[in-house]
C-alpha cells in the first residue's frame, strides 16, 4: 500500500496527555500517548467513541479547546508544535501539515463561497495571487473529481452534496501539498456508498504527494482498507500497536482481540449472535491506577487493577499494553 | 433578491392595514369625544363641529375617508390645534425626531457591537466588565430614570451640557441621544458578545484556524458573517425600542418631535393626531423590519428566496 | 467532540437521587445561583416593605404636615425620607405608589400569562388551519410597537387602575402565547398523548390536563420578565401621564413629578427612581437564574 518511507519521522509524539476542565474537576482524555509517522506511511488510530483519538489530532494541529492543557511533546520535522505559539503553528498548518475534518456541512463556512475558502490558503501560505489561486483551485477540484469545477468553485457549501463537500475538503487540505495530513473520521459523516470513492481517492492522493498520514476512526473497515500501522486506543491509553496484517492476523491484547471479534465479517457464521464487549467505556475523573480496560477485560488479574500496564515493544514494529501478553 | 425583498413588503402590508384599523375603531369607541373637555357648547354648535369633522356619518364611511386620505398623506385636520392640519403637525416635528432617533441608532449599533466584540475577544477583560455593567444598567433602569439622573448630573451640577431644550446643536443632542441610545447598546452589545462567542465556537471556524490563515482573518472573516446575523435581525426590534423611547426623551429634553404630538394627542383626545402619529410610527417600524430581513437574506446564502 | 469546551466523555455516571423531579432538580440548580437568590430576597422585602409598611404609618400619603413642609431627609425622624412641598411623607409615598406598580406588575403579568399559555396551547395543540389563522393574527399585531397600542386601549378602556392593567394584558399576551405554542407543537407528537386519547379523554381535557401543565416550564422562565415588562410599560405610562392618574401614584408617575421639580427637589425623582430600579434589576436577576436554572435549552 505505501511507498518505502523515508527514515526519519515527520511526526514524532512523546507522553502526549491532554486535560479537561470540566464542571466537577480535570478529566483525562489522552494518556501518555507515544507514537511517530514517517513520510509515505499511512497510520490509524482505532478506538471507540470517547476514547480519546481526535484529542491527539486536535493537540498536534494547536486546536485544544479552551479548557484542555497538554503536555508531553510533540515534533514536526523536528520542531516542538505542542502548546506552541500560535504563529508559528500558523506557518506551518494548512500548508504542510493539514487536516480534514469529520462533517463537511459543518465543518466548512455556509457564508463562504468555496471558491474564497480555498483561495484564501494559497493566498496565505504561498504568496499566490487571487488569479493564479484560483487556476490551482480548480485543478485540484477536478482531480478530487468534481464535475464542472470552474464554475461550481462560486458555489457555497450547501450547494453540494455531501459526498462532493467532502472532496472539497479534502481538496483544500492538499492544496499546499502537505508533508502530513491528519483526518479525521474522514468517512463518518458520509453515505456508506460514498465511502469507499472518498477512501480510494484519498489514497491515491497521498501516495503522489508521499505525505505521512494519520487517520482517527472507530471504523475497522477504514483501517483495513487505508492503513499500513494501526494503534489501539481505549481510556486515552494505547492499548497496542502492530502492523496492520500483524493485527487483524494475530491480535495480542484483549480489548484488540474483542473488537476484531465483534466485527462482523461476510464470511461468518450466521448461526452465533454477533459477540460484543461487556459493559460501557467509563468516565475517567481524576488519575486511575492500573488497566483502563480491566473492568471489562474477560483475562483480568488482580495486578491488573493496581499496576497501569506499561507499553512494551516487541519485534517487528509491534507493542502492547497487557499483563498478560508480550508483544 | 428583489422578490425577496418585494414578498416582505407585501407581507408587511397586513400588518399595517391592520394598525390603521385598530387605531381607526379604538379612537372611535374611546369615550369622550374632543369637544367634551372644553367649555360647554350648545347643541347646534356641537353639531356643526360634528359635520365639519364628518362625525356624524357611518363609521364605516369615515374609515373609508380616512383611507383615502392616507392615500394622500392627509392624516386630516388636526381637533384640538385648530389652525393645523395633522401633516403640517408631522412634517413640523418629524425631522427633529428622526434625526434623534437615528444618531441613537447609529450610535447604539457601532457602539454596542463595538462592546460586543471587545467582550467576546478578550473575554473577562476590563472591557468585557464594563461592557456587562452598562448592559445591565441600561437593561434594568429605564430611560425616564437615567434621562433626569443625567441631566442633574451633566446639566445642573456640572454644567456641561444643557439640561434640555433643542437647538439642533452637537451640545443640546448628546445626552438626548445618548439616553434614547442606553437600552440598545445594552441589548446589541449583550446580543453581538453572545453570538460572537457562539461562532467562534463553531466547526468552521476551527477549520479556518486548521488553514493557518491567521487569528485576524479568522475572525473577521470567517466568524464575523454568523456572528452578526442575530445582531442584524435584532435591528428591527431595536428600532421599535428606539421609536418607543424617543417619545420619553423628547418629554423630559424639551425636544419638539412628533412623540410630543403623541403625548398631548393622547391626553386631549385628539383622534387625527394620535393615529397620525401612531401610524407613521408604525409604518417606520414595519419598514426597519423589512430592511433587515431584506439585510439577512442577503448576508445568509442559505436563505433561499423563498 | 467538537464544541470549544468538550464535553465529558461517554456515559458519564452520576449518583441517582431518588424520586428527584425536574421541578425539584431545577429549583435546586436555581438556589445556588446567588444573584438570583439574593434578587428574590430583595424583591421579597420590597414587597413587604410596600404591602406591609404603611400600615404603620397613622396617616397615608396625602395628608399634609403642616408642620413640616419641605422637611429633608433625616432618617430618624417621623419623616425618615422627608416631606414634598404640600407636607407629604414621602417615604409613605413611595412605598403607596410601589403597590400599584407592583400590583399591576405581578397580576398583570399573570394575567398575560394565563391568556397567552390557553391560546398558544390550543393553537398549537390544534395545529392545522386553527393554528395558522391564530399565528398568523399574532404576526400581525407583533408588527406594531406594543407602547403605542397600549396607549391606544388605554383610551378606549379610561384611566383608572383597572382601565391601565387591561390595556397592558390586552397586549402582552401575545410572547406567553407564541412560547406555549412552540411547546405545544412539540408536545402533540408525544406518546403520551396518544395514549391519553385512546383512553378516552376530550381534546379539551387533554389541552387542560396535560398539554398546558407541560408547558408551564417555559413559561416561568419567561414570565419573569413578562413581570419586568409590566412594570416597566406602566411606568412608561404613568411618567408620560397617560396611566395612574392622581389622587392614585405608581413609582411611574412619582418619578415624572420628581422630573418636573429636578432644579428643586432631586429627592423626589431619586427615591422612587432608586426603588424602581432596584426592583428591575432584582427581576432581571431572577429572570437570568430561571433561565439558567429552567430552561433546557441553555445547558
Amino acid at each position: 500500500m505505501a511507498v518505502r518511507p523515508a527514515s526519519a519521522p515527520i511526526l514524532s509524539a512523546r507522553e502526549l496527555t491532554v486535560d479537561f476542565k470540566l464542571e466537577h474537576g480535570w478529566v483525562r482524555a489522552v494518556d501518555g500517548v507515544s507514537f511517530e509517522v514517517r513520510r509515505g506511511e499511512v497510520l490509524g488510530i482505532v478506538g471507540e467513541s470517547g476514547s480519546g483519538k481526535s484529542q491527539i489530532l486536535m493537540a498536534a494541529m494547536g486546536l485544544t479547546a479552551l479548557n484542555g492543557r497538554c503536555s508531553g511533546s510533540v515534533t514536526f520535522e523536528g520542531e516542538e508544535i505542542l502548546n506552541a505559539a500560535p504563529d508559528r503553528l500558523d506557518r506551518i498548518r494548512g500548508s504542510s501539515m493539514s487536516m480534514i475534518f469529520q462533517d463537511p456541512m459543518t465543518s466548512l463556512n455556509p457564508y463562504m463561497r468555496v471558491q474564497d475558502q480555498l483561495t484564501e490558503v494559497l493566498v496565505a501560505h504561498q504568496g499566490k495571487s487571487k488569479a493564479e489561486a484560483v487556476d490551482i483551485v480548480v485543478e485540484m477540484l477536478e482531480r478530487v473529481r468534481i464535475p464542472d469545477a470552474r464554475q461550481r468553485i462560486a458555489l457555497y457549501p450547501h450547494e453540494f452534496s455531501g459526498g462532493m463537500r467532502q472532496r472539497v475538503m479534502i481538496a483544500m487540505a492538499l492544496l499546499c501539498r502537505p508533508a502530513l495530513l491528519f483526518a479525521d473520521e474522514p468517512t463518518t459523516a458520509l453515505d456508506v456508498t460514498v465511502q469507499a470513492q472518498i477512501l480510494d481517492l484519498l489514497s491515491g492522493l497521498v501516495q503522489e504527494l508521499n505525505a505521512a498520514v494519520v487517520i482517527v476512526t472507530h471504523d475497522l473497515g477504514v483501517i483495513a482498507r487505508m492503513c499500513d500501522r494501526v494503534i489501539v486506543l481505549y481510556g486515552g491509553r494505547i492499548m497496542e500497536e502492530a502492523a496492520i496484517d500483524d493485527l487483524f492476523e494475530a491480535p495480542r491484547h484483549p480489548y484488540s482481540r474483542g473488537l476484531l471479534a465483534a466485527t462482523p465479517r461476510l464470511d461468518d457464521d450466521t448461526a452465533h449472535d454477533l459477540r460484543t464487549i461487556p459493559g460501557t467505556p467509563r468516565a475517567q475523573a481524576g488519575q486511575i491506577s492500573g488497566c483502563p480496560f480491566e473492568p471489562r477485560c474477560e483475562r483480568r488479574i488482580e495486578r491488573c487493577t493496581a499496576e497501569t500496564p506499561p507499553l512494551q515493544r516487541g519485534a517487528g514494529g509491534r507493542a502492547a499494553a497487557c499483563h498478560l501478553v508480550t508483544p | 433578491m428583489l422578490s425577496f425583498a418585494i414578498r416582505r413588503i407585501v407581507g408587511a402590508v397586513p400588518t399595517l392595514f391592520a394598525l390603521i384599523v385598530i387605531a381607526f375603531f379604538i379612537m372611535r369607541v374611546a369615550p369622550g369625544g374632543p369637544f367634551s373637555t372644553s367649555r360647554r357648547l350648545t347643541a347646534s354648535v356641537l353639531e356643526n363641529m360634528n359635520k365639519a369633522y364628518h362625525l356624524d356619518e357611518p363609521v364605516w364611511m369615515q374609515f373609508g375617508r380616512y383611507l383615502w386620505g392616507l392615500a394622500h398623506f392627509d392624516f386630516g385636520p388636526s381637533m384640538k390645534y385648530k389652525d393645523f392640519s395633522v401633516t403640517e403637525l408631522i412634517v413640523q416635528g418629524l425631522p427633529v425626531s428622526l434625526e434623534v432617533g437615528v444618531w441613537a441608532m447609529v450610535f447604539a449599533t457601532i457602539t454596542g457591537i463595538a462592546l460586543g466584540m471587545a467582550g467576546a475577544l478578550r473575554r473577562n477583560g476590563v472591557t468585557d466588565l464594563t461592557a456587562g455593567i452598562i448592559a445591565m444598567t441600561g437593561v434594568a433602569i429605564p430611560t425616564f430614570v437615567i434621562g433626569p439622573v443625567l441631566q442633574i448630573l451633566f446639566g445642573l451640577q456640572l454644567g456641561w451640557f444643557p439640561v434640555a431644550g433643542w437647538d439642533g446643536s452637537l451640545d443640546a443632542a448628546i445626552l438626548p441621544v445618548f439616553v434614547l441610545a442606553l437600552p440598545n447598546i445594552a441589548y446589541i452589545s449583550r446580543l453581538t458578545r453572545g453570538s460572537m462567542i457562539e461562532t467562534l465556537r463553531a466547526n468552521y471556524v476551527r477549520t479556518a484556524r486548521a488553514k493557518g490563515i491567521g487569528p485576524r482573518r479568522v475572525v473577521w472573516k470567517h466568524a464575523m458573517t454568523g456572528a452578526m446575523l442575530p445582531v442584524i435581525a435584532y435591528l428591527g426590534p431595536a428600532t421599535a425600542i428606539t421609536v418607543t423611547g424617543s417619545v420619553v426623551i423628547e418629554q423630559i429634553f424639551g425636544i419638539p418631535g412628533i412623540g410630543r404630538y403623541f403625548v398631548e394627542g393622547a391626553s386631549n383626545r385628539d383622534y387625527p393626531l394620535v393615529m397620525g402619529v401612531t401610524i407613521l410610527y408604525g409604518g417606520i417600524v414595519i419598514l426597519a423590519n423589512i430592511v433587515t430581513d431584506v439585510m439577512r437574506g442577503f448576508l445568509d446564502p442559505k436563505v433561499s428566496y423563498d | 467532540m467538537t464544541d470549544a469546551v468538550a464535553g465529558a466523555p461517554a456515559a458519564l455516571e452520576t449518583p441517582s437521587a431518588a424520586g428527584l423531579s425536574p421541578f425539584k432538580a431545577s429549583w435546586r440548580r436555581y438556589s445556588r445561583n446567588k444573584l438570583a437568590v439574593g434578587g428574590m430576597v430583595i424583591l421579597l422585602i420590597i414587597v413587604l416593605a410596600c404591602f406591609g409598611g404603611p400600615l404603620l404609618f397613622p396617616y397615608g400619603p396625602e395628608d399634609a404636615d403642616f408642620d413640616n413642609i419641605s422637611a429633608p431627609m433625616n432618617l430618624f425622624s417621623i419623616h425618615p425620607f422627608g416631606t414634598d412641598e404640600f407636607g407629604r411623607d414621602l417615604l409613605l409615598r413611595v412605598l403607596v405608589g410601589g403597590q400599584v406598580s407592583l400590583a399591576v406588575g405581578f397580576v398583570g403579568a399573570l394575567a398575560a400569562v394565563i391568556i397567552g399559555v390557553v391560546y398558544g396551547a390550543t393553537s398549537g395543540y390544534v395545529g392545522g388551519r386553527l393554528d395558522n389563522f391564530l399565528m398568523r393574527t399574532v404576526d400581525v399585531l407583533y408588527g406594531i410597537p406594543y407602547f403605542f397600542l397600549v396607549v391606544l386601549i388605554n383610551l378606549v378602556v379610561g384611566r383608572t387602575i383597572a382601565g391601565l392593567f387591561v390595556s397592558i394584558v390586552v397586549v402582552l399576551w401575545l410572547t406567553p402565547a407564541v412560547i406555549a405554542r412552540g411547546q405545544a407543537v412539540s408536545l402533540r407528537h408525544r406518546e403520551f398523548v396518544d395514549a391519553a386519547r385512546a383512553g378516552g379523554m376530550t381534546e379539551w381535557q387533554i389541552i387542560r390536563q396535560h398539554i398546558v401543565p407541560n408547558t408551564m416550564n417555559v413559561v416561568i422562565v419567561y414570565s419573569s420578565l413578562l413581570v419586568l415588562e409590566v412594570i416597566v410599560t406602566e411606568s412608561f405610562l404613568s411618567f408620560l401621564g397617560l396611566g395612574i392618574q392622581p389622587p392614585s401614584s405608581s413609582w411611574g408617575s412619582l418619578i415624572d413629578d420628581g422630573a418636573r421639580s429636578l432644579e428643586t427637589d432631586v429627592r423626589l425623582l431619586l427615591l422612587p427612581g432608586c426603588l424602581l430600579s432596584a426592583t428591575l434589576f432584582c427581576l432581571n436577576f431572577i429572570a437570568d437564574g430561571l433561565r439558567d436554572a429552567f430552561d433546557p435549552n441553555e445547558r
